[in-house]
């Protein structure tokens, strides 16, 4: 027994210090960097800053090009609430009246889903079909092109959930003299909170770190989103490491708060396909 | 997510309600106009731009007119070396990626749900970079793979090793990015890993401890076989991710040196910027095509396997 119990400690402490070598080592890289002036973080090495300069660093980061990270932080909170909301309420909808309504059209509609999860999206032809709508280079274009990208996953999380739920509870609302509407909006859609919450979670931080649809469909300086400011402080010709920095761990902070707050629902949405059944 | 699911109440009434559940009920109660919003969206900017593309493939499009060229945007693509190299890195890419987070992954979720110190610890360290940014997880490694001022070869330089260009060296530079991948992506991997190993239950481990097997039996004839739909999961997510990926890349190299560490979706977006849309489009449906071919037949294989269990 004794044997185990050290056997348990040495690997315990192998692990923790391979994980803080590999994991918190490159964080720690950024943190010290946000603290240093331009020419000390220019060296990229883990020294020590000699002026302790991360205030003047962030609020030279957010001066840079007229104030473009705020702009970036306003148009991402834009896109991630408008497609976030308007992906989970049609998608529930889906899921509702799939789970809830065998029809023959199911097993197209699985495929079309399955589809929207493997396919990868055709980027020029997609830029094509938003210029005729006129919403090419728009927020809500760019929220409506999210919303048919990111539906397939929460559509499979509710259409699972959905089937969780005992039907007897709709019969008593119909009985009650409930629509269609009434019964999803005041009876399902609680229902649902838990698996809503996790898909507004896990969308939420993919749109928000979401960096190659923006660059395909929102190019321009004014409607940038805030990964793309990242390429404000590299050049061909010169980088500003601790501003690049200080930038990174500024829009690493709303995934960071997410993740504090909601692991569960994340953990949860995550790992909805891990387990048989 | 079953667990999560309140128990079924098999009583009396709810039996005679099943019986007694017409069809007009579930067409007045779940209409199909539910899903018209959504099919609209999906179906205007993901599905028609889709098939738009194997028109698109076939022509010469550019800002100002599209004409119809047969396959000419296929022969360049496969033809010119430069954008041929992409297709045979996306093979390796997303092989070599889904391959390293389906064995990391599966030991760091047997590891992290024994019993192991510093536990909570461990899981939240690892599970982490699934959730940063991928240009700014690209744009630190870049930093730290400097060939000369990068940490890792300051290290490596410590203990008198030459560290090599990691991003500079045309033939290493792919399996640097591969690594950085899947550093930021196993964290997910071993999640699900962690979810398909506490669902098996304990009993058989027991069982096969009265029997005598060891360790490495429990892994091998238990384990294994048992946590095969966390491996279909992490197997099929991972390729379609590594496949597909072109943030990571374009954010560390942009393809380069040179065009050594392209893949498809960065040469999709290289036309596209350059204003060659045929091309673009064309390498688009290679993609499609690459994607489908592996997945699809995977997919039906991984699950036909499940179910002879």
């Amino acid at each position: 027994m004794k044997r185990h119990v050290a056997a348990r400690h040495v690997t315990g402490i192998i692990a923790i210090l391979v994980s803080a070598i590999l994991f918190l080592v490159p964080f720690g890289f950024i943190v010290v960097q946000t603290f240093k002036t331009g020419p000390e973080a220019a060296r990229l090495d883990f020294g020590l800053p000699t002026q302790f300069v991360f205030f003047d660093n962030v609020a030279k980061v957010f001066e840079t090009r007229d104030f473009m990270l705020v702009t970036a932080f306003i148009n991402s909170t834009i896109l991630t609430v408008l497609s976030v909301s308007i992906m989970v309420v049609l998608s529930a909808m889906i899921g509702w009246v799939l789970a809830r309504r065998p029809s023959r059209w199911n097993g197209l509609i699985s495929f079309l889903i399955l589809a929207g999860l493997i396919v990868p999206p055709a980027i020029v032809p997609t830029a094509w079909v938003m210029q005729r709508l006129g919403i090419f280079n728009t927020i809500g274009g760019l929220a409506l092109v999210e919303v048919a990208y990111g539906m397939a996953f929460c559509i499979l999380l509710f259409r699972a959930f959905v089937s969780t739920i005992p039907r007897e509870l709709d019969e008593a609302a119909t009985i009650d003299g409930a629509g269609p509407i009434r019964l999803f909006f005041r009876i399902g859609f609680p229902l649902l909170r838990g698996v809503i919450v996790t898909a507004i979670v896990v969308q939420s931080v993919a749109v928000f770190n979401d960096f190659a649809n923006p660059l395909y469909f929102l190019p321009g300086e004014r409607n940038a989103t805030v990964q793309l400011t990242l390429y404000n402080f590299q050049s061909q010709f010169q980088t500003t490491w601790n501003l690049l920095f200080t930038n990174i761990l500024l829009i690493t902070i709303p995934p960071l708060l997410m993740y504090i707050f909601f692991n569960r629902q994340i953990v949860a949405g995550l790992t909805s396909g891990a387990v048989k059944g | 997510m079953a667990t999560l699911a309140p128990p079924l109440q098999k009583n009396e009434l709810a039996k005679t309600s099943n019986l007694k559940r017409p069809r007009r009920y579930a067409h007045r109660m779940y209409p199909h106009w539910f899903l018209l919003p959504g099919a609209a969206i999906y179906t205007v900017l993901f599905i028609a731009p889709t098939f738009a593309s194997f028109y698109f493939a076939f022509t010469r499009w550019t800002l100002f007119d599209v004409q119809f060229i047969g396959f000419d945007n296929f022969v360049t693509f496969f033809t010119d070396p430069q954008l041929s190299k992409g297709f045979t890195n996306t093979l390796i890419y997303g092989v070599l990626t889904s391959g390293l987070k389906v064995v990391l992954g599966l030991l760091l979720g047997v590891l992290l749900t024994s019993n192991i110190l510093a536990r909570g610890y461990l899981r939240a360290v690892v599970f982490f970079p699934v959730l940063v940014s991928t240009v700014g997880v690209g744009i630190t490694f870049q930093a730290l793979m400097d060939p000369f001022d990068g940490a890792i070869n300051r290290t490596l330089a410590i203990f008198g090793i030459e560290g090599p260009g990691w991003l500079t060296d045309p033939t290493l530079v792919l399996y640097s990015i591969i690594a950085v991948d899947v550093w930021k992506g196993v964290g997910l991997a071993a999640l699900i890993y962690m979810a398909g190993l506490v669902a098996i239950p304990r009993d058989y481990y027991e069982a096969a401890r009265v029997d005598g097997a060891g360790a490495w039996d429990n892994f091998r004839h238990i384990t294994l076989p048992l946590v095969r739909p966390a491996t279909t999961t992490v197997v099929i997510l991972s390729l379609i991710g590594g496949l597909r990926s072109f943030e990571l890349i374009w954010a560390m190299t942009g393809g380069g040196p040179g065009f050594s560490s392209d893949v498809v979706a960065s040469v999709i977006y290289k036309q596209y910027a350059a204003g060659f849309y045929g091309l673009s489009t064309a390498g688009n449906v290679v993609l499609f095509v690459l994607v489908s071919a592996i997945i699809l037949p995977l997919f039906l294989w991984l699950n036909r396997k499940q179910t002879d269990l």
